[in-house]
């Protein structure tokens, strides 16, 4: 039990760590949502070179480890002037990945949307940005919540990867507290222990979500 | 960035290639083992079964992997960083897998069991030659996804040393103090992994299709 009262002195470092990797998620979810959404409508229409350009983009985030995102932010930016700190760096890289990954998942619900609900609404005198803002985005948004909240749990596990990146989130507050005391395994089942909380948390909000949408008639079972 | 640095970055591809390649195949093994133990119902392995899976898929690689490297030593277990990297790596996929194998077999129909009894195949060429089949086509988009996630998550093994595609580019930018071609040449050979892998994906699925007609 000593080794779990040493856990409970070092408190402090876990919940600072812990507030790092929720602060972390909770930013990059919101602005990655927010960037699929952005993606999502400059999608819309015919395609031009705007659009080849975006799906290029996606497609390069959707084959490449996110790591290697981080570390070019990290490192390779500076090379061209741009000195970002570890923190921001790791925010940065999380939004553009999971944002593409997000605008991907939102596309393939968009793509299956029926025609006529669009064209009611155009019928009806919605204007371009109303259609998407008012019909295509609800739809599209509820009817992919169990696919984002997979990837919110990838954004979750993602933090972890920044603390190679010198990012004091809580895998590397976990990794301080064994080396400091040498009782590893106590210091990550702690950690692992947090992420799940937070995934079960995801999971249940998903699941209220969906939910809610039912009762209001997104889902046409 | 000379002809060096391009050997360097392969042999780091060569790292992360075959480490992550014994894990896909125990890892999509395991799985299957898995999802059909699960079938069974056996009372308390299948509730820590249906821990496991939830806590695997709730953990980070970088977490997982800096566990059982330091914490296994502890315990009296002494490993290898390469076969920690790989169980990690494993315990990871593995829990994926089970998943889709799962709904794989939930999805199977119950009038072809019926069928081959009828005609006296015993369970196991049932299983080998009728269920396994259908099972492997059914899941194969699936399961190539799931490897092209865990390509992705192999960077998490550099945490405890191990010179993969993604670490190495450190080591070439501490001899070059160059970082950003390296790390874009580490992303290009990333990109062609998976191009691969998806590629191969498509013509399996039309070898595939061609047997069902």
């Amino acid at each position: 039990m000593n080794e779990w009262s040493i856990i409970w002195q070092s408190r402090d470092t876990f919940i600072s760590g812990f507030l790092k990797t929720l602060q972390l998620f909770g930013i990059s979810a919101l602005l990655g949502l927010l960037l699929g959404v952005v993606l999502l409508y400059l999608l819309e229409g015919q395609s031009n070179w705007l659009r080849k350009g975006l799906g290029g983009f996606i497609n390069v985030m959707r084959t490449v480890p996110f790591l290697i995102l981080a570390y070019l932010i990290y490192y390779g930016l500076p090379q061209g002037g741009l000195r970002l700190s570890a923190d921001l760096s790791g925010l940065i890289a999380l939004t553009l990945y999971h944002g593409a990954y997000f605008s991907e998942i939102l596309r393939g619900q968009r793509l299956v949307i029926p025609k006529g609900l669009v064209e009611a609404a155009q019928a009806h005198g919605f204007r371009h940005h109303l259609v998407f803002l008012r019909i295509i985005l609800p739809n599209v948004f509820m009817s992919s919540l169990p696919l984002l909240g997979n990837q919110l749990i990838v954004c979750l596990k993602d933090t972890a990867f920044l603390c190679i990146i010198t990012v004091r989130e809580v895998t590397a507050a976990a990794n301080s507290v064994q080396s400091t005391y040498f009782i590893p395994m106590k210091a990550f089942l702690v950690a692992i222990l947090l992420y799940w909380i937070i995934s079960l948390v995801i999971e249940y909000g998903i699941r209220y979500l969906t939910r809610f949408g039912k009762q209001r008639g997104f889902s046409h079972v | 960035m000379d002809l060096k640095a391009w050997l360097l970055l392969l042999e780091g591809a060569w790292t992360t290639v075959w480490i992550s390649g014994i894990a896909i195949a125990i890892g999509i093994s395991a799985g299957l083992l898995i999802a059909i133990i699960r079938r069974q119902a056996i009372p308390v392995i299948d509730q820590l079964l249906a821990l496991y899976i939830s806590l695997a898929r709730a953990t980070p690689l970088v977490t997982l992997v800096l566990f059982l490297f330091l914490s296994l030593p502890a315990v009296g277990i002494n490993l290898d960083k390469h076969v920690a990297a790989i169980l990690a790596l494993t315990l990871n996929t593995a829990a994926f897998n089970a998943e889709i194998w799962r709904s794989a077999l939930n999805n199977f129909s119950r009038d072809q069991h019926e069928a081959a009894q009828a005609i006296g195949m015993t369970d196991w060429v049932f299983f080998r030659r009728i269920m396994l089949p259908q099972l492997v086509t059914v899941s194969l988009p699936a399961l190539v996804n799931e490897m092209s996630f865990l390509i992705k998550g192999s960077p998490a093994i550099a945490i405890i040393g191990l010179v993969d595609l993604t670490r190495v580019t450190n080591r070439i930018a501490s001899v070059t103090y160059d970082p950003l071609y390296p790390i874009l040449g580490a992303g290009l050979i990333y990109m062609l992994m998976i191009g691969v892998l998806v590629k191969a994906q498509s013509l399996a699925e039309r070898h595939a299709r061609r047997l069902a007609v």
